[in-house]
């Protein structure tokens, strides 16, 4: 405990890492509010495909999205072994599917680089830091970027 | 002490208090302009200024004080026989109505409060005042009255300071309504120096102390700029509440106290009775003439966060119920057995539990009806029509939230009929019929909904002039036949608005398919029937509460979802005979000779192909109020029950042709379909001959 409050100090984000298609990412911890085994989504009709569905979370209707869907990645086949992480961020409660839950990081801020630009690449990008721990590269996740937005209802 | 700002607090509850003021002044002054001029309904409304009237000056609000002052005056010459109440000041003093609780709403928002406002109503509550008691409006020797100050900081031309000497004992009626002295002390002290001594002398041993019993009393002696009037507001609220003895100087009242504990600080608080419940006889005092102290309602205000929070937790129980029946089921229990009996008797439980929660959030529907009296009076005297206004069954419950978001569609219905409903004075003598018009609002409780009817006496909807301007605005083709069903529903089109003119009370860019999609989105179905010559009016039937919904619930490509009951008019399952081709890819089903769309609702809603062939498929007739109907094709129906509705939108946006979702017995969640949305949408529609699909009745 004391350890890892004095990593805190010294400016380190601990991070919960995940795996998506051979590629591993990250989430800011403050921001998971639980993780959870895969249960059935009952699909939205007319949503965007990587909006798997909504689950019944304790009595609250949770939106998921599928992260691999939504970073364009191949996804493997569903399967029971998949992950939800509930995360919370300003207000909007999402699961995320991911593949397998890998481990909790304290990393310390000054490791984390911005990603590099590409070329000219406009399209939308939903990493928003890199780092290396143990030799592995681990993608920060831009929350808001996955997010799906809500469209404001007009009554 | 208990809470940081205790006055903020009581300032709060003083405008809740307001409302039901304001409500039964209202429901006096109905009284009155029906000819109840008893002393009693004159007392009500003159009480209920009085009150607010009271509590305005303790908190310093000015100008609502003087309008209220004013107004009081006014129904204190009625009270006292000098005015008789005819239909002009009839009139003014539903104005002043309307008036004062604008002036109690714009206080409690703390918004700035124009002099025009009040200036034209204020200036006719005085020229009533004026012709009977010769401009002396002020003035009032009614000895249950006092003339009190209009603020606290009043500055008299003597500010020498005064001393009194105030006796304050308070009885256990002071403690049951809610009242602390404590605090009635602390506004005391801020009138001026006030030393306060407490008379601790019929305070019992601990043993024998009745803890609902008030036996403290204090004596304050108060050095002040403030007259006796300032000081008499203080107590105001607890007027025959409590022994209350005031006198100027220094001497004691005739009341013998022995030694008095001087203590700067009310220290007895700890036993200071919060709430008292028994009276006992000998601190009963006599309340003053005139104040009679209200018989105490049995309701308590709770916060309605509460109450919602209630409502969802019972929703989760009876999902929690039909998942544990789902399982129990699931494991094959035999039906006699006493798992199968007391999953029964929680069923029943769950039931009553449900119901009695949803109680709580159902109110009568009377304030709303008020507030559409005010429309009326207001629409009438902009028109120039004279405007009876009716209403029927005002203790009808439906829940707050239907109440709240009723009151748009229902001012805006309002104002149509008394500026479009009605015809003028000299067309309605013309046609034999009396000047005054009449405007009927009436609630009631009809199988498990609410309908509301508003209705008028008019000439009625103008078919020819319907179907014209239906025609001049693209709605129907110009040879298009209607029945008069289908005319009159041309009202609820988008984009259509009957009024040639536009005055300045309708026509305000909102139609009638803004009120019927408000009236949907509650779950509520609208229609309209009309006679010429002799009225129209409109039936608006809502379900009881926005919580819960009766739905079926049907599988559409391997997902159960729920359609709302309200919305299916028929189930068949369709014949070759029944069904027709139209074009390549469109199909009609011929219901008693009408025909109306098929729509494949897994195709709709992007779910799977288009079936090979709907010959046998399971249709649900859907038919709106508006006259939208479709038949929707599923794979099954399951089964129909009521269903918790859980908001989509908070936590994901809106799906189109989704009204919420819910959870089903699996725990699974389910989408509770909107029909409307989805016919309107649907991809099967695209030629323009479909409008008349849309109106057909």
């Amino acid at each position: 405990m004391s350890e890892i409050e004095n990593m805190k100090d010294a400016g380190n984000v601990e991070l919960l890492s995940f795996r998506i298609s051979d590629q591993e990412y990250s989430v800011d911890i403050m921001s998971v509010r639980e993780i959870r085994s895969w249960t059935k989504a009952t699909p939205l009709p007319h949503s965007p495909t990587y909006v798997k569905g909504v689950i019944n979370l304790r009595g609250t209707v949770l939106p998921i999205i599928d992260l691999s869907a939504r970073l364009g990645l191949e996804k493997e086949e569903q399967s029971e072994r998949d992950v939800i992480i509930v995360v919370q961020l300003m207000g909007q409660t999402v699961g995320l599917l991911v593949d397998a839950v890998i481990d909790i990081l304290a990393v310390p801020q000054s490791e984390m680089q911005s990603p590099p630009e590409i070329g000219n690449d406009a399209g939308p990008s939903f990493v928003s830091a890199l780092t290396l721990v143990d030799g592995r590269m681990i993608r920060l996740l831009d929350l808001q970027a996955v997010m799906p937005s809500i469209e404001a209802q007009v009554a | 002490m208990t809470s940081p700002d205790p006055m903020a607090e009581i300032k709060a509850s003083f405008f809740i208090e307001c409302e039901e003021l304001l409500e039964s002044l209202q429901d006096g002054l109905e009284a009155l302009s029906n000819g109840e001029t008893d002393s009693e309904t004159i007392n009500v409304v003159f009480r209920a200024v009085h009150s607010i009237k009271g509590g305005a000056g303790a908190f310093g609000l000015d100008q609502l004080v003087e309008f209220a002052h004013t107004y009081e005056t006014v129904l204190d010459s009625i009270r006292s026989g000098d005015l008789a109440v005819d239909p002009n000041i009839m009139r003014v003093l539903f104005q002043a109505g309307d008036i004062l609780s604008d002036l109690v709403r714009l206080s409690r928002d703390g918004e700035v409060i124009e002099p025009s406002l009040t200036q034209d109503t204020y200036k006719a509550l005085q020229d009533i005042v004026g012709e009977t008691s010769d401009g002396d409006s002020g003035a009032d020797d009614d000895i249950d009255f006092q003339p009190m100050g209009l603020a606290l900081d009043l500055d008299f031309a003597d500010d020498a300071k005064s001393v009194f000497t105030v006796m304050f004992k308070p009885s256990s009626e002071l403690f049951e309504s809610g009242n602390e002295p404590l605090h009635l002390l602390k506004a005391l002290s801020e009138l001026g120096e006030a030393t306060v001594a407490c008379d601790t002398k019929e305070l019992p041993v601990v043993d024998e102390l009745d803890f609902e019993t008030g036996y403290l009393q204090w004596t304050i002696r108060l050095e002040t700029e403030a007259d006796k009037s300032a000081i008499e507001e203080v107590f105001e609220f607890v007027d025959g509440l409590c022994q209350l003895t005031i006198t100027e100087g220094e001497d004691l009242p005739a009341t013998d106290l022995p030694e008095i504990e001087e203590d700067e600080t009310p220290e007895p608080q700890a036993v200071t009775p919060v709430a008292a419940v028994a009276t006992s006889a000998q601190q009963a005092t006599a309340p003053a003439p005139g104040q009679p102290t209200a018989a105490p309602r049995a309701t308590v205000r709770v916060d309605l966060e509460r109450v919602d929070r209630l409502v969802n937790l019972v929703g989760e129980l009876v999902i929690n119920q039909a998942m544990l029946s789902q399982s129990i089921s699931a494991i094959g229990v035999q039906p006699s057995s006493e798992v199968s009996s007391g999953l029964e008797e929680f069923m029943r439980l769950t039931r009553d539990i449900q119901d009695s929660v949803m109680m709580i959030r159902a109110q009568p529907i009377k304030s709303l009806f008020q507030r559409m009296s005010r429309i009326v009076r207001e629409a009438s005297a902009d028109v120039g029509k004279t405007v009876r206004f009716v209403t029927e069954g005002e203790g009808t419950e439906i829940d707050k939230t239907v109440i709240e978001r009723l009151s748009d569609p229902l001012t805006h219905m309002i104002r149509n009929a008394v500026d479009h409903g009605l015809e003028k004075g000299d067309a309605r003598r013309a046609n034999g019929k009396p000047e005054e018009g009449i405007v009927k609002l009436s609630a009631a409780h009809r199988s498990g909904r609410v309908v509301i009817e508003i209705s008028d006496d008019g000439a009625g909807i103008n078919r020819p002039r319907v179907h014209q301007i239906a025609v001049e605005k693209g709605l129907i083709a110009p040879d298009t036949q209607l029945t008069d069903t289908e005319i009159d529903n041309l009202l609820f089109a988008p984009g259509f608005s009957t009024a040639s003119e536009i005055s300045n009370l309708s026509g305000r860019g909102v139609g009638m398919d803004v009120v019927r999609s408000a009236i949907q989105a509650l779950g509520g179905r609208i229609s309209i029937s009309s006679t010429p010559g002799a009225g129209t009016s409109f039936t608006i039937s809502l379900p009881l509460t926005l919580a819960v919904l009766d739905g079926m619930v049907v599988h559409v490509a391997g997902e159960a979802m729920v359609v709302p009951l309200n919305s299916i008019a028929e189930t068949l399952a369709l014949t070759t005979k029944e069904l027709e081709q139209l074009g390549s890819n469109k199909f009609l089903v011929r219901i008693r000779d009408q025909f109306v769309p098929l729509l494949d609702l897994g195709v709709e809603l992007g779910y799977r192909a288009p079936l090979d062939r709907y010959e046998g498929a399971v249709v649900l007739l859907i038919s709106q109020e508006d006259g939208s109907r479709a038949a929707l094709v599923v794979d099954s129906i399951q089964d129909q029950r009521q269903v918790v509705i859980k908001g989509l939108e908070e936590s994901y946006g809106r799906v189109p042709g989704v009204a919420a979702a819910t959870i089903l017995g699996d725990g699974q969640i389910a989408l509770i379909l909107d029909p409307t949305d989805i016919i309107t949408n649907a991809s099967g529609r695209v030629s323009s001959d479909d409008t008349l699909f849309d109106l057909a009745g």
